[in-house]
């Protein structure tokens, strides 16, 4: 194994199209490595052999700051400047100084892993960040929606202003990402009929039934042992195809149930409608899909006579 | 000429001895002095802590303790929790409860934390273990009511049913109507994980009533504020309570019952709970906070004047858990009313928004650390911090053994000195030479790496977010950190050479994470070719490994000692790099 592995991007098509983290750890490991007055290679023993004996020799590298360095705002004088002048207290001044000191490093650094993936996937999300239970996650939603529901009132008016007030603020942080890098992921569990294990998929990484429906088919329909011999993607070419999920034209259909208990087939209301309204999605045979048969041959029928 | 043990007690005698010897670790010990000592020692070990379930089989299990009578056993790693573990990778505990079905009838307790429990293992359990006890399942998923109904209706014995914040699929809230009316030994029920339809009132009522050893129930959810006098007054010995929803219409009536209802509880040391929180109510129970330990405020939504009011009149603190809406000002208060303070977590209000929402910083923490003199443990989100802070911090609170700091924007420098944040996290690990767990966040070098490998001896567990620049750093933190059993990485990157270049270290360890990394799958198949003790899995939803180049590197990698050898139930997307040539996991 040599150091400063550097794996170049979109070689053709035998390279990775799916995974946007290897994107990023590509270019962080040529900024990274190869920059820098990194450690030689004689600084680490390689050999397994050796570190199993235990008698490895390992030299720690002068301190002198030779290695690499990350960038920091520091890099980028103009913004820097422009903070520097707020007075470094605790106070939401302060504060603000700071988180647009690291927006600029977040924009600045675009080679940061994170960042990187959160662009080329187009969406703003980076996975399990801040570190929050899902359990605490979905309590602080429901908490919103608690309130709303049973038209809570409180005869103390200060407090019940301060309190919704608060409480808005908290379920809007947890239920959607404005402007901010860090969204909410949301995460509903998928069955399939016939396999015993299911899995979950998160609907905010989506923006369309369609996108959603192509997640699912690599997820469950796509036959993994892959007899392709050549090894290459078999993705690239189904990109272009539409969801089989969704026309009808496989033997599973895709519903989910909703807040209500009910099971529907997916497509029907717009996203954000299902979005808000669907507790769980099952991929289901068609031939079971009897309650909801009339819908699916409408669909066959749309299609049908769809325009080539 | 054979030589006589000088010490030959009869095997009773010893196995007395041993019944005083509780802790694993002193168990262990114990069972390594000779082979008599082994052999005494494993037919009355009677607990067993299993930290990784795919460390040992249950059939290894069995053989060497034959007499087990409690269980506890984990499953998925810790980042599981953050959804970075994809569903179905395993950690079932059927085949565990079918083994110990046949070889432990008189099983009495079965702890869980992150498994896999289907209903058809819960009705195993009902049925197979005439002693049941104590059924503890953390952060557990893929069960139903149904199967808990059938540890109600069968277990007779049952003492303590806790279902902290697992995951449960709502069928019907009349499972507890399964507790026949003959069952009286309730000791402890934490049921505040179930939804709204989970739980039928007046089942509980009734099993509240009947069950006088009743010390800990935690309700969920739905059970509303109006219902709470009636459980209390129902279960006056309660030492640990967690209401439901805490708001309702401004009501004297209520009010005063409430208050009164709590009033009467004289043994109550514990509250949790507090959805949705009216703080008009609050001072229902501040008749108890004098002799409240441990507070459970994170999902209440009330302010800082609220809770500095509250915390005010809790002098008894030890533990305390809360939303940043407490702000600066409100930990200050905390810092001065609460010196029993031994714990602390403040978790974000607005984890997501662009800006911070409330006057919470590292000033705070500080003042805690200050004013607190046996803070052992603390957990803070916040949104800034400077290594002068974090230094405070160490010089004020040397006994501090966890310690976990969540600054929320990834890679946040110190925000005065716009430095990395290594000096602040080296004084940590520098003065708190107990640190047992630590978790880092914000902007870090390789430098606070070296740190860590230098200082933290006694360091158990790491989490890594967002940090270090090379391998020089994970290489650090292998090769220094004496005690280390958990190491969790995510979004660094660090690459094959300090993993390779320390694989014997792995086998000191329980587990390690790496997930965003630069680990190329060759690495991967080397380290399982050549540690047939280490079990490494790689997770890659992008299909088998060896479709894409050997130094292209792996999404997440999951890489534990083992003596039971490859597990065989993983799902399609995880690949167990063993001693065969082919990395591929035949299916």
């Amino acid at each position: 194994m040599q150091g400063g592995v550097v794996i170049r991007v979109g070689s053709g098509g035998g390279s990775e199209s799916g995974s946007m983290s290897t994107v990023s750890r590509e270019d962080n490991m040529v900024v990274s490595s190869e920059d820098s007055s990194y450690p030689d290679e004689s600084e680490l023993e390689l050999g397994l052999g050796l570190s199993l004996g235990g008698g490895f020799k390992i030299q720690q590298v002068s301190r002198g700051g030779q290695y690499a360095r990350i960038l920091t705002a520091k890099d980028f004088p103009s913004v820097v400047s422009a903070d520097a002048s707020s007075s470094p207290s605790p106070s939401s001044s302060s504060s603000s100084s700071s988180s647009s000191l690291s927006r600029a490093n977040v924009t600045a650094g675009t080679k940061r892993s994170a960042d990187s993936v959160a662009a080329a996937n187009g969406s703003s999300q980076v996975v399990g960040w801040p570190p929050i239970r899902a359990y605490r996650m979905n309590s602080m939603v429901n908490q919103a929606k608690a309130v709303a529901t049973e038209g809570f009132k409180s005869t103390m008016e200060n407090h019940k202003n301060e309190t919704s007030m608060l409480e808005k603020r908290t379920i809007g942080s947890y239920q959607n990402s404005g402007n901010s890098k860090l969204r909410k992921s949301l995460f509903v569990k998928v069955n399939m009929d016939g396999i015993p294990i299911g899995r979950k998929v998160d609907l905010n990484a989506h923006e369309s039934y369609e996108k959603l429906a192509k997640t699912l088919e690599d997820m469950f329909l796509k036959n993994t042992t892959s007899v392709n011999p050549v090894g290459s993607r078999v993705r690239e070419h189904e990109v272009a195809r539409p969801s089989k999920l969704l026309d009808g034209s496989s033997d599973f259909v895709l519903t989910y149930e909703d807040k209500e208990g009910d099971w529907m087939l997916v497509g029907d209301v717009p996203w954000e409608m299902f979005v808000s309204s669907v507790k769980r999605l099952r991929i289901m045979r068609t031939s079971e899909a009897t309650g909801l048969a009339p819908r699916l041959q409408e669909r066959n029928q749309r299609q049908r006579s769809k325009p080539i | 000429m054979q030589k006589k043990m000088a010490y030959s007690f009869p095997d009773e005698v010893l196995e007395h001895v041993f019944s005083f010897i509780q802790s694993d670790k002193d168990r262990n010990a114990v069972s390594m002095v000779c082979k008599s000592w082994y052999e005494i020692e494993r037919w009355c070990r009677r607990k067993i802590f299993i930290g990784n379930c795919y460390a040992v089989s249950p059939r290894i299990m069995i053989r060497r303790f034959p007499e087990i009578r409690s269980v506890e056993l984990k499953g998925k790693p810790h980042f599981a929790d953050f959804n970075l573990v994809p569903e179905g990778w395993g950690g079932y505990i059927l085949p565990w409860i079918v083994e110990m079905a046949g070889a432990y009838p008189w099983l009495e307790e079965i702890r869980l934390k992150r498994m896999v429990v289907t209903d058809e293992s819960l009705e195993l359990i009902a049925k197979s273990f005439k002693n049941f006890k104590v059924l503890v399942l953390s952060f557990c998923e893929g069960f139903s009511t149904d199967g808990l109904a059938a540890i109600a209706a069968s277990c007779k014995n049952l003492k303590e049913l806790d279902l902290r914040e697992s995951e449960v699929d709502d069928l019907s809230g009349h499972w507890l109507s399964h507790f026949p009316e003959t069952y009286t030994s309730l000791v402890s029920l934490n049921i505040s994980c179930l939804g709204s339809d989970e739980v039928s009132f007046s089942a509980l009522e009734r099993l509240v009533g009947r069950c006088p050893n009743l010390r800990t129930l935690q309700l969920n959810r739905a059970v509303p504020l109006d219902k709470i006098a009636t459980i209390l007054r129902r279960a006056p010995q309660l030492v640990e309570f967690g209401t439901g929803t805490y708001a309702a219409e401004l009501r004297p009536d209520v009010f005063s019952n409430l208050a009164g209802a709590f009033s009467s509880c004289k043994e109550l040391r514990s509250l949790s709970g507090f959805w949705d929180v009216v703080p008009a109510y609050l001072p229902a129970i501040y008749s108890v906070c004098s002799r409240i330990s441990s507070l459970n405020l994170s999902y209440a939504t009330i302010q800082s004047h609220d809770l500095i009011k509250l915390v005010c009149h809790c002098p008894s603190l030890q533990r305390l858990l809360v939303l940043d809406y407490i702000e600066d000002s409100g930990l200050e208060a905390l810092a001065s009313s609460c010196k029993d303070l031994q714990e602390l977590r403040v978790f974000p209000s607005d984890p997501f928004g662009a800006e911070p929402n409330v006057s919470l910083t590292e000033q705070g923490l500080v003042a805690v650390s200050l004013g607190c003199p046996k803070l052992q443990s603390v957990l803070y989100f916040c949104h800034q911090m400077t290594n002068s802070a974090l230094v405070n911090i160490a010089q004020n609170r040397p006994n501090l053994t966890r310690f976990r700091l969540c600054i929320i924007a990834p890679r946040k420098p110190d925000y005065v000195t716009l430095e990395p944040l290594d000096v602040g996290f080296g004084a940590i690990v520098q003065h708190c030479k107990d640190l047992r767990r630590l978790s880092l966040s914000g902007l870090l070098t390789d430098r606070v790496f070296e740190y860590i490998g230098t200082y933290a001896k006694k360091l158990e567990m790491l989490s890594v977010a967002f940090a270090g620049d090379s391998d020089l750093g994970l290489h650090h933190v292998l090769s220094g950190c004496e005690s280390l059993r958990k190491l969790e990485i995510r979004d660094c990157s660090f690459g094959d050479k300090a993993l390779l270049a320390n694989a014997a270290k792995l086998e000191t360890m329980r587990s390690l994470w790496m997930s965003s990394c630069s680990v190329s799958f060759g690495a991967c198949k080397l380290l399982g070719q050549k540690m047939p003790r280490l079990n490494v899995e790689v997770i890659d939803e992008r299909g088998p490994p060896d479709s894409r180049p050997e130094s292209c590197p792996v999404e997440k990698l999951y890489i534990y000692r083992s003596v039971a050898g490859p597990r065989f139930d993983m799902p399609p997307f995880v690949w167990t790099m063993d001693d065969e040539d082919s990395a591929l996991r035949l299916s």
